[in-house]
Parts: structure tokens; C-alpha cells; sequence
């Protein structure tokens, strides 16, 4: 093209009607699996738009409560904006209540805030884990609209569809004849998760740099990171 | 004397340019139980006497957390104290979600006060009957303020309100130079015993009657209330007392109604003429549920 096209504005090289649209993509994955007293949240650490890379440290695993943790990806925008409107949520919770939330009625708020966002959604999608009252690991399944899942074991975000069928297979022992899941431990669910983030890292784009595992048991959490391929 | 003429509107000046409204709502903060803050340079405290308006009941609250590192203790209308308290936290709960940061404390007075002064000056409001102590830990540091129903607020280094609260203040005043470099576990001291100098020789602090918080430099809020209480209350009543109450229930003055010189109404709530009598326990029920 001509020199005089290129620096032309916008309305004069594109004749078509100009439409904003209030959502973008910055990819992330989430994997989350709960055992018998304990569960393991986990995020990549890479935050994209197409084929860019905004950042290669950024995880995507929110703490709420010393016993629940939230991962959320999509529209970082979203992301942002909908993890402090929780975050103030629940410190007006405390205030009232004098205590701590639940992990069951964190699940349940981050739920109706999502529902009455229907007709402009959060362009985001969750995961929560974290104990209930009875000390067992839970973990929460959300859409962008609310919809919400108590589940064992779940994937979302980015890669959700290279993720979520190995870990049916792996821990739900779907999809294979008389074959019995093993007990869920921490190690297992560390491996697996590790490995399900390396595949996928393989095949999209938008996965990759690293991953952030949390393990949240009523004692307490820790984390640790792993490097991904950064291609 | 031609008081009575003057006093039944918050928006009508008395001949002596006082708005009487406002003082009596300053009595209500003297009928509350009594508390008090001390500030070093690292720390600010605050310690409550919990009062329970019978046997059968629980001890109220005096101390409310407003945010991870400001915490305020009432005395008076408790009900009142419970609004200001929430519009305390919805202040800083805006702050952290729109600039990311604590709020200051003298930005937050700055709020609380234009909003107790509103009802100052309005002819279908009156105004709150409580005075609140707040303690917190910013960017400037350590911090105690106090509020009057005048909507007036102090900075102060320490303080203490609610009844029998001159000898509290008392003590504060002869060790005001040592709070300053005391560290966390001698200003909390400090602050017990200026309370318990406010109780009658025969009553003790207990973990039932005492809230104490804490909050400074490198340490979040920390309220402590029952069990909570006790390491701190350990030896403290082996401590002799100085300048006590002291006297029995009964026999007291008549508290000095022409106060007319008692200046303008910012100062009256420290230094008025003797302290009005403290409601005894049947009594309590009657009155507006001041705490």
C-alpha cells in the first residue's frame, strides 16, 4: 500500500460501520481436584491476547477465605473487577456475621453475583475450591451466567477441552471398562495436574510460561510453582 | 436557667449562643460505659468496659472492627454507634475497591465528622448520641481520635470517655510521657489500668467485662474479648490502684445542672462540674440502651 493509504485514519481505508465490543480474550486455564481432606487449585501464569503475550507471571487463583480459593479466566477485566466486588462481600460478611464465610456460602454468593449480571455478563469463568464444614475438599464448577456444579474434580478456562476429558478418565474412570479410580491423594492429584498443564501447554496457544499449584487443607495452604514451555 | 426555652429544637441558638440539642446529646455519651485508647509510636489501643444490662444477658460489645487496621469503641447510644460504624466501613471498603489502599485516618474523621454535623443543623434530625474512640494505623502511623455528638473530633494521644472516665483520664495525663516509646504489652498495660481506675473499689476487670484491640505498625486489628483477654489481664489485679473511684452507689451529688460556664459545647465533655450518678442496675433497664 501506499504511504499516503497507510497513514490515512481508520474510516477512510475501512468504509464499513465500526462496532465496539466490550469483551476480549486473555486466555488461562484453571484445574482443581479435591480429596478426602484437602484440595489443590492450580492456574497457568500466562495472560494473552491472540497471538500476544501480556504477561508470563500471572496467576489466576484468587484466596477469599483461609479455608476457599476462587480460580477465574477469560476477560481479565472481568476477572479483576469481579474478584473485588467478592473481596468486599465478604468483608461485609464478617462484619455481620463476626465470622469467617463457608466455603458452601462463598459458593452460593459468587453464584447469584454472576445471575445478576445475565444480561451483561462477567466474561468469566470459575472455578472455587476449598473445605466445608465437614473438613472434606469440594470444589465449584461455574459458567459465566452462574451456573454452578459441586464436583470433585474440574477444568476451565482456555484449554478446558484438552483438560477436562483426561481428568474424567483419570480420577472420574470414565470412558474405560472395569477399571476403579484410585483414591485421590495429594500426590496423585499434584501429578495429574501437572501433567494435564504440560499437554495442554502442547496444544493451545494460550496455555504455557507456568503453573501455580495451591493445596488448601483446615490447616492451612501452600503453593508451588512449575515451569511450562513458554513457546 | 431560661435554658428550657431553647432546647426543644436542634436548630434553635440559645440567648447564650449554645445549641443545647447538642449538649444534652453529650450527656447520653456520659451515661455509656467507660473506655479508652492510647496510642505509642508504634501502636494504638484500645480497652472497653463491657456492661451488662442484667444478669441474664450477655455483656455488649463496645469494640467494632471497621477495617484491617482501624478499630472503634462506643459509649452511648449504642444503636447510633452501629450506623456510624457501617458507614465507617462502606468508607473503606470504597477505598480499597477504587484506589487500592487503606483509608487514612484523618480522611475518614474528615467523612465521619461532616456526616455527624449534618445532623447538627437539620430541623428533622437530631444528633447521635454517641462518642466513639477510634484507633488506627496508617501511612502516618499510630492514631487515636475521638468523636462528640457535637460532631467535633480530636486527635489525641490518649483518651478516655463514658462514665466515672476523669480517673481514667487522670491516669492518662501523669504517664503521658511514657506511652510514647512503652511497647505493645506496656501500652496495653497502661491502658488497663486507666480503665480500671473507673471502677468502683469492689469490682474487678474480668474477661467477661473487658474488650481489649490492638492494632500497629507491622500488625493487623486484633480484637480480644473473653478467653482471648487473659494474658493480659494476668497480674493486674495484685497492682494497687491509684486514685480509684472509689465510694458505694448510693450517696452521691446532685449533678450541677447550671454548667453555663462550662464554655462552649466542644469542651463540656471533658470537664464538667461533678460526674452525673452512675444508673444503678435496675435502673438500666428504663433507659435508652446506652453501653
Amino acid at each position: 500500500m501506499s504511504l499516503e493509504v497507510m497513514s490515512s485514519p481508520d474510516y477512510m481505508r475501512d468504509p464499513r460501520k465500526h462496532h465496539f465490543y466490550p469483551y476480549a480474550d486473555n486466555g488461562g486455564t484453571s484445574v482443581a481436584i479435591a480429596g478426602d481432606d484437602f484440595v489443590m487449585i492450580a492456574s497457568d501464569t500466562r495472560l494473552s491476547r491472540g497471538f500476544n503475550i501480556f504477561s508470563r507471571d500471572q496467576g489466576k487463583v484468587f484466596g477469599l477465605t483461609p479455608t476457599t480459593m476462587m480460580a477465574s479466566s477469560g476477560c481479565w477485566a472481568d476477572v479483576l473487577t469481579l474478584n473485588k466486588v467478592l473481596q468486599a462481600r465478604l468483608t461485609m460478611y464478617s462484619h455481620e456475621h463476626h465470622d469467617q464465610m463457608s466455603t458452601t456460602a462463598v459458593a452460593q454468593l459468587l453464584s447469584t453475583m454472576l445471575y445478576w449480571r445475565r444480561f451483561f455478563p462477567y466474561y468469566v469463568s470459575n472455578i472455587l475450591a476449598g473445605i466445608d464444614e465437614e473438613g472434606k475438599g469440594v470444589v465449584y464448577h461455574y459458567d459465566p451466567v452462574g451456573h454452578m456444579e459441586k464436583l470433585t474434580f474440574s477444568a476451565t478456562g482456555a484449554s478446558v477441552s484438552q483438560i477436562q476429558p483426561l481428568l474424567d478418565n483419570q480420577i472420574g474412570g470414565l470412558n474405560m471398562l472395569d477399571v476403579q479410580p484410585p483414591k485421590m491423594t495429594k500426590e496423585l492429584a499434584r501429578q495429574l495436574i501437572h501433567d494435564a498443564f504440560v499437554s495442554a501447554a502442547e496444544r493451545d496457544i494460550n496455555t504455557g510460561d507456568g503453573i501455580l499449584i495451591h493445596t488448601i487443607t483446615k490447616d492451612g495452604k501452600t503453593e508451588e510453582t512449575v515451569k511450562l514451555r513458554r513457546d | 436557667m431560661f435554658r428550657n426555652q431553647y432546647d426543644n429544637d436542634v436548630t434553635v441558638w440559645s440567648p447564650q449562643g449554645r445549641l443545647h440539642q447538642v449538649e444534652y446529646a453529650m450527656e447520653a455519651v456520659k451515661q455509656g460505659s467507660a473506655t479508652v485508647g492510647v496510642k505509642s509510636s508504634s501502636h494504638a489501643v484500645l480497652v472497653a468496659l463491657k456492661r451488662a444490662s442484667s444478669e441474664l444477658a450477655a455483656h455488649q460489645k463496645k469494640i467494632m472492627p471497621i477495617d484491617k487496621h482501624i478499630a472503634v469503641s462506643i459509649s452511648g447510644l449504642t444503636a447510633d454507634a452501629r450506623v456510624l460504624s457501617r458507614f465507617m466501613r462502606t468508607e473503606c471498603l470504597n477505598e480499597h475497591f477504587a484506589h487500592n489502599q487503606a483509608l487514612s485516618l484523618n480522611k475518614l474523621m474528615e467523612r465521619v465528622g461532616a456526616k455527624m454535623q449534618i445532623a447538627t443543623q437539620r430541623y428533622d434530625k437530631r444528633p447521635y448520641g454517641v462518642g466513639l474512640l477510634l484507633a488506627g494505623f496508617d501511612e502516618d502511623g499510630p492514631h487515636i481520635y475521638q468523636t462528640c455528638p457535637s460532631a467535633n473530633y480530636y486527635d489525641c494521644q490518649a483518651m478516655a470517655i463514658g462514665a466515672r472516665s476523669q480517673s481514667a483520664r487522670t491516669y492518662l495525663e501523669r504517664h503521658l510521657e511514657e506511652f510514647g516509646s512503652s511497647t505493645r504489652e506496656e501500652l496495653i498495660r497502661h491502658a488497663l489500668r486507666a480503665l480500671r481506675d473507673t471502677l468502683p473499689n469492689d469490682v474487678e476487670l474480668t474477661n467477661k467485662n473487658c474488650s481489649i484491640a490492638v492494632v500497629g505498625k507491622g500488625e493487623d486489628l486484633s480484637i480480644y474479648d473473653d478467653d482471648d483477654v487473659n494474658p493480659y489481664l494476668e497480674g493486674l489485679d495484685q497492682e494497687e490502684r491509684r486514685g480509684g473511684a472509689g465510694g458505694s452507689r448510693d450517696a452521691q451529688p446532685p449533678a450541677a445542672e447550671d454548667d453555663a460556664t462550662a464554655g462552649a459545647a466542644a469542651s463540656a465533655d471533658a470537664t464538667a462540674a461533678a460526674p452525673p450518678p452512675p444508673p444503678a442496675a435496675e435502673d438500666q433497664g428504663d433507659s435508652m440502651e446506652t453501653d
